[in-house]
């Protein structure tokens, strides 16, 4: 049997656990892990992607061999990772706001626009 | 019934998802075998005569797509700024009205 | 911020503060030669300011020290870029690469044991985005530590 397909079909696990973990929890810290899950199965989509078998990883510093990974696919992830963290120190910090202004995470208080 | 409708909503993304997942293989860019190398095999066999940096994912991060680094950069700072923002010290205001 | 932990714990961190902050400068200057670079290690800088937040609890306000150094990293990083188009190639040239001056070495071709002085302006520009990512993130960790700490704790 062919598992070659076997990565990206963990990839569609993680996304759609992220979205379940958004569209049903109703705990606002719950939904920031959800997105944080979609985030990291895009990162492992974009590794995936890079993957070449058996060859080595993109630096020439005491490398093994001279056959190399796609190298691009990694910086971009890099890149993600970064703005992963970024996005997510946002939205922590509006849950705080939150929670000083309402009194409770739960996305179904917080609804409410008055005072 | 709104449940429903999302559990519903989620199954059909998952299916998509699954469905489009199952077109890469082989030689179409499966796992091992991607597709379009000729950019990176440039960037591999010339980064260490244009840059004399070892690490090629550096040399692609800081020469090549610089400019990709520089919006990151800036939306760091962004965020940073807007986490400022969000939880400065707010004095207590006394509005009109009730309380 | 006003709890503080045992002293065995800030002991600890006494010690293992300064191990940190050298591996993350140790993998921000080596940056092009090994994995690493100026994003992970000014992450692993900012970690040793989560132990310190996380065992000391108060210390000094540090806002505006951190603030003007994430934006020292940035205005740097923008105009090392700038720099390029002023020496008449496109932004993001490596102009020091193989000119013998700061990180000019050059490298052999092929698989080397690698050496610290090349790069050109890559491990410079490492220095300038770990300068910057440590101070964002240890800004980050700072205000919402304080944050947290000025809400009612339901017992």
């Amino acid at each position: 049997m062919n598992f070659t397909i076997l990565p990206f079909v963990m990839v569609v696990l993680l996304i759609t656990m992220g979205l379940y973990t958004v569209l049903f929890k109703r705990n606002l810290i719950k939904m920031i892990m959800g997105v944080a899950i979609i985030q990291n199965g895009v990162n492992l989509f974009l590794v995936s992607l890079a993957y070449r078998d058996g060859y080595a990883a993109p630096i020439w510093t005491s490398a093994p061999s001279s056959d190399m990974v796609l190298p691009t696919p990694h910086a971009l992830t890099l890149t993600s990772i970064v703005i992963g963290v970024a996005t997510t120190a946002l939205m922590l910090s509006f849950v705080i706001m939150l929670k000083r202004h309402y009194g409770t995470v739960d996305s179904n208080e917080t609804r409410r626009c008055r005072e | 019934m709104r449940k429903v409708f999302a559990m519903l909503a989620l199954l059909v993304i998952f299916a998509f998802l699954l469905l489009a997942v199952a077109e890469l293989r082989g030689e179409d860019g499966g796992f091992g075998e991607p597709v379009h190398t000729a950019m990176d095999d440039y960037f591999l066999q010339d980064s260490q005569s244009h840059n004399q940096a070892n690490n090629v994912v550096t040399a692609i991060l800081f020469d090549y797509r610089g400019l990709d680094t520089l919006g990151e950069a800036t939306v760091l700072f962004s965020a940073v700024s807007g986490v400022l923002t969000v939880l400065r010290k707010v004095k207590p205001v006394k509005r009109g009205g009730k309380e | 911020m006003n709890w503080k932990m045992s002293r065995v714990v800030r002991t600890v961190t006494d010690i293992m503060v300064v191990p940190i902050i050298v591996y993350g400068i140790y993998l921000i200057i080596h940056g092009h030669l090994t994995p690493g670079g100026g994003f992970q290690g000014g992450a692993v800088i900012a970690s040793s300011t989560a132990l310190l937040i996380v065992s000391y609890g108060s210390f000094r306000d540090y806002k505006k020290d951190f603030s003007s150094m994430e934006s020292l990293g940035l205005t740097l990083f923008i105009l090392l870029a700038i720099f390029g188009i002023l020496l008449g190639a496109t932004m993001f040239h490596n102009f020091g690469a193989g000119t013998g001056g700061l990180f000019g070495g050059t490298v052999p071709e092929g698989i080397n044991p690698g050496y610290v002085n090349t790069g050109g302006t890559i491990p410079m520009m490492n220095i300038m985005v770990g300068l910057e990512v440590a101070a964002a993130l240890s800004l980050i960790l700072w205000m919402m530590a304080k944050a947290s700490d000025s809400m009612e704790v339901e017992a």
